[in-house]
C-alpha cells in the first residue's frame, strides 16, 4: 500500500509535467480516435448495403452507359426479383460547394427496392406522378431550407443545360446508416430530354439496381447475368452493393490510408513525449531510488515503481481521451453532416484506445525502469570519499 | 574473546578512468567490534566512502574478504546483499536521501516493507522510532517541511526502525549546522552507548570524529590505525598496518 502510495504520488510529484503529459496523451488519443471514426464513417456507406442487392454496371468503366434494353433480360435471370436502373446525374445546385449526390432513377422500382427509404404514401405518390418531380432525403432539405412543393434548378454537368425540379417528397432513413443527403428525380426526365436534345445519348443508364430472392446465391446470380451480355456491344460487371460501393471507396484508399497512418504516428509521438517524461523523472531521482536499494529494494521494486507511474499518468490520458472521444465525433459529425450520413464511435476505437494508451504507458516507462534496476547503488548516491 | 562483527581482509579496490587504472583501497585490514562507534576520517578521494560502500555491501570490492559474522559478503549476489543490508544495516547519508514525497512516519516505515511485519505493527515501529529521535510531534511532515537536522533524525529513525546490527553513517553531519550537527552527534552516541549499535561513520570534521570510540585515516587508499594520540594529530601505525581495533 505504502509503494502504491509512492508510485502515485511520484506520478504527480511536478504537477505542471505531470498535467501536460496526461493532457498530451489525452489529446493523442482523442485525436486516434477520431481520426478512426473518420475512417469508420467513410465505410459506413459499405455496412449500410443490402446483402441482397446487386448492381450492374459497364464492364469497361462505370462512366460507359449500359443500354436500357438489357432490363428486361435481367429481370429474366432466376433469383432475380425486381431491377430498377439509373443514372448519376452529378448535377450542381447554385455553386460547386453545394455538393450532393444527385440520381435520375426509375422511381416506382428503385423505392420497392429501397424500403429503408421511409417516404410518406402521399408524398411518393405525388412524386411518381410528377415527371419533373424530386425526392431529396431530410438533411439535404435542411441543409438548403427547402420546402416541399419548391423549385429547385440543377445545372447539369453530364447532361447539360438547366435541370429545374419540384421538391415533391422527402425522405426519412429507416436507421441512422442510411444517406439522408441524396436527391433523386425520374430518369424518364434526363431520357426524354435527351431525346430531344441529343438522341445518341437516350436510352442508357448508368447502372441497374437488382434486388434477388436469395442472397447466399448472389455471387452465381452476378456471373449468371453478366454471361447474358457477354461478347456484346456492352458487357456488364455485376457485384453486390457492398463490393460496389467498396469500389468506390478504394478511389480514396490513398486518403484512407494517410489518415490511418496518422493517428498512429500520433500516438508514436506521444510515446517519445512520455517516454522523455519518464525518463526525466526518473534521473531526477536517481539519488532516491539508489537509497531504496541500499535499505534492501531490489532493482524489479525499483522498475515496477518507474513502470507503474508512466501508466497511471498514461491511462489518466488515455481515460480523458477516451472520454472525449463521444462529444469529439457529435461535434464532428455536426460540423460534416452534409457529407457524412452517420457518426458512430466503434467499441472497437474505444478498445484501441485503451490498448495503445496502455501500451504508450508500458514503453514509456520501460527503459528508465531498466536504467534504474540495473542501477549501482554506489554510483547512485554519487558519493566518492 | 569477543569475535568481530566484521573482519575485513586485504580488500583492494581500483576504479577505471579512460585506460587508465585507479587505486581506491589498498591491502585494507581490520576489524570492527560489536559496539564500536568508528570514525573514517582522510582527505577526499582517500577512499573512505568507497570502504564504507563496501562494509555496507552496496559496493563490491575487486580483492579480499569481508566477513560479517563468519560470512563473506563478497561471495553474495546482488540480490543476496540485498537482503542482508535489509537485515543488517542502517543507512544514514549526508544529503539524508528522504523521499519527499512521504511523510516523515512513512520514510521510516519504507524499510519495514521488506520484514514480515504486519501494517499496524510497520505503523507501530516508525512512531516508536520517530518518538526515540524527538520527532513525535512530526509524523505527518514531509521532508520539505522539516529543518536539515530534523531531516537528519528522520533518516536516524529509518536507520534503525529494523534494528540492524550496523550503522553506516557517510558524513552525516555534513550538510547541518553547528547546533544540528551537534543533536545528531549525540543521538548516534546514544544509540551505540544504550542500545549497543555498532557504528561506522565517515566524516571529514574532526569535532564529529572526536565523538566515535576510534578514529581510522585513510590516505590514498591505506589505512592508519588510531589511538589517543592520533587524535592528537600523532600517527603512530604504519602504512599497511592491520589495526585491530579493540573492543568496547
Amino acid at each position: 500500500m505504502l509503494l502504491l502510495k509512492l508510485l502515485v504520488r511520484n506520478a504527480f510529484r511536478h504537477r505542471l509535467r505531470a498535467a501536460l503529459t496526461v493532457a498530451g496523451v489525452a489529446v493523442a488519443i482523442l485525436a486516434f480516435g477520431l481520426l478512426r471514426t473518420v475512417i469508420d464513417t467513410w465505410h459506413a456507406g459499405v455496412e449500410a448495403a443490402a446483402a441482397n442487392r446487386l448492381v450492374t454496371r459497364n464492364a469497361i468503366s462505370l462512366v460507359f452507359p449500359l443500354p436500357l434494353s438489357q432490363r428486361d433480360k435481367i429481370r429474366n435471370v432466376e433469383n432475380v426479383s425486381a431491377v430498377s436502373y439509373g443514372n448519376w446525374f452529378g448535377g450542381i445546385y447554385v455553386d460547386e460547394k453545394n455538393f450532393f449526390a444527385n440520381f435520375c432513377v426509375e422511381p416506382a422500382s428503385y423505392l420497392a427496392i429501397y424500403p429503408e427509404f421511409l417516404v410518406p404514401e402521399e408524398q411518393r405518390l405525388a412524386f411518381l406522378k410528377d415527371r419533373k418531380g424530386a425526392l431529396a432525403g431530410r438533411k439535404l432539405m435542411e441543409r438548403f431550407g427547402w420546402k416541399l412543393g419548391d423549385t429547385i434548378t440543377l445545372r447539369g454537368t453530364i447532361y447539360p443545360g438547366d435541370w429545374p425540379l419540384t421538391i415533391r417528397a422527402v425522405y426519412e432513413g429507416a436507421h441512422n446508416t442510411v444517406d439522408e443527403t441524396q436527391l433523386l428525380f425520374h430518369w424518364a426526365y434526363l431520357d426524354e430530354t435527351m431525346q430531344r436534345q441529343q438522341s445518341s445519348r437516350a436510352g442508357e443508364v448508368g447502372f441497374y439496381m437488382i434486388q434477388i430472392r436469395d442472397e447466399t446465391r448472389a455471387a452465381e446470380t452476378a456471373r449468371a447475368i453478366d454471361a447474358l451480355f457477354k461478347n456484346s456491344r456492352a458487357e456488364t460487371l455485376t457485384e453486390t452493393e457492398k463490393a460496389f460501393t467498396q469500389g468506390f471507396l478504394a478511389m480514396s484508399e490513398a486518403i484512407l490510408v494517410a489518415i490511418r497512418i496518422v493517428s498512429y504516428v500520433v500516438i508514436v509521438i506521444i510515446l517519445a513525449v512520455a517516454a522523455n517524461t519518464m525518463a526525466m523523472s526518473a534521473r531526477e531521482r536517481t539519488a532516491e531510488y539508489a537509497a531504496m536499494k541500499t535499505v534492501g529494494f531490489g532493482g524489479g521494486t525499483i522498475g515496477l515503481l518507474i513502470v507503474g507511474e508512466s501508466l497511471v499518468l498514461a491511462l489518466a490520458g488515455t481515460g480523458l481521451g477516451l472520454a472525449g472521444i463521444p462529444p469529439g465525433a457529435r461535434a464532428f459529425g455536426h460540423f460534416l453532416s452534409d457529407y457524412f450520413p452517420f457518426v458512430e464511435v466503434k467499441v472497437l476505437t474505444f478498445q484501441l484506445g485503451a490498448v495503445l494508451g496502455l501500451g504508450v504507458g508500458l514503453l514509456a516507462g520501460l527503459f528508465p525502469a531498466i536504467s534504474a534496476a540495473r542501477l549501482r547503488i554506489a554510483e547512485g548516491l554519487r558519493r566518492l570519499g | 574473546m569477543q569475535e568481530p562483527l566484521l573482519r575485513i581482509r586485504n580488500l583492494a579496490k581500483q576504479y577505471r578512468r579512460g585506460e587508465q587504472d585507479i587505486p581506491v583501497l589498498t591491502d585494507i585490514t581490520l576489524d570492527i567490534m560489536p559496539g564500536d562507534f568508528l570514525a573514517l576520517m582522510g582527505p577526499s578521494g582517500s577512499g573512505k566512502s568507497t570502504l564504507l560502500n563496501c562494509i555496507a555491501g552496496i559496493d563490491q570490492a575487486d580483492a579480499g574478504e569481508i566477513l560479517f559474522r563468519g560470512e563473506d559478503l563478497t561471495q553474495l549476489t546482488e540480490s543476496e546483499l540485498a537482503a542482508w543490508r535489509s537485515q543488517h544495516v542502517g543507512f544514514i547519508f549526508q544529503f539524508y536521501n528522504l523521499i519527499p514525497v512521504l511523510t516523515a512516519q512513512e520514510n521510516v516505515e519504507l524499510p519495514l516493507l521488506l520484514t514480515d511485519l504486519s501494517a499496524r505493527e510497520r505503523r507501530d515501529h516508525a512512531v516508536a522510532a520517530l518518538a526515540a529521535v524527538g520527532l513525535a510531534d512530526r509524523l505527518d511532515h514531509y521532508p520539505g517541511q522539516l529543518s536539515g537536522g530534523q531531516q537528519q533524525r528522520v533518516a536516524i529513525a529509518r536507520a534503525v526502525v529494523a534494528d540492524p546490527d550496523l550503522l553506516v553513517a557517510d558524513e552525516p553531519t555534513g550538510d547541518l549546522d553547528r547546533a544540528s550537527a551537534e543533536e545528531v552527534l549525540t543521538l548516534m552516541e546514544r544509540l551505540n552507548a544504550e542500545l549497543g549499535k555498532t557504528i561506522v561513520m565517515v566524516t571529514h570534521d574532526p569535532k564529529a570524529a572526536e565523538r566515535a570510540r576510534k578514529l581510522i585515516h585513510l590516505d590514498k587508499g591505506e589505512l592508519w590505525a588510531d589511538t589517543a594520540a592520533a587524535r592528537a594529530g600523532a600517527r603512530e601505525a604504519e602504512p599497511h598496518a592491520a589495526p585491530q581495533t579493540p573492543g568496547p
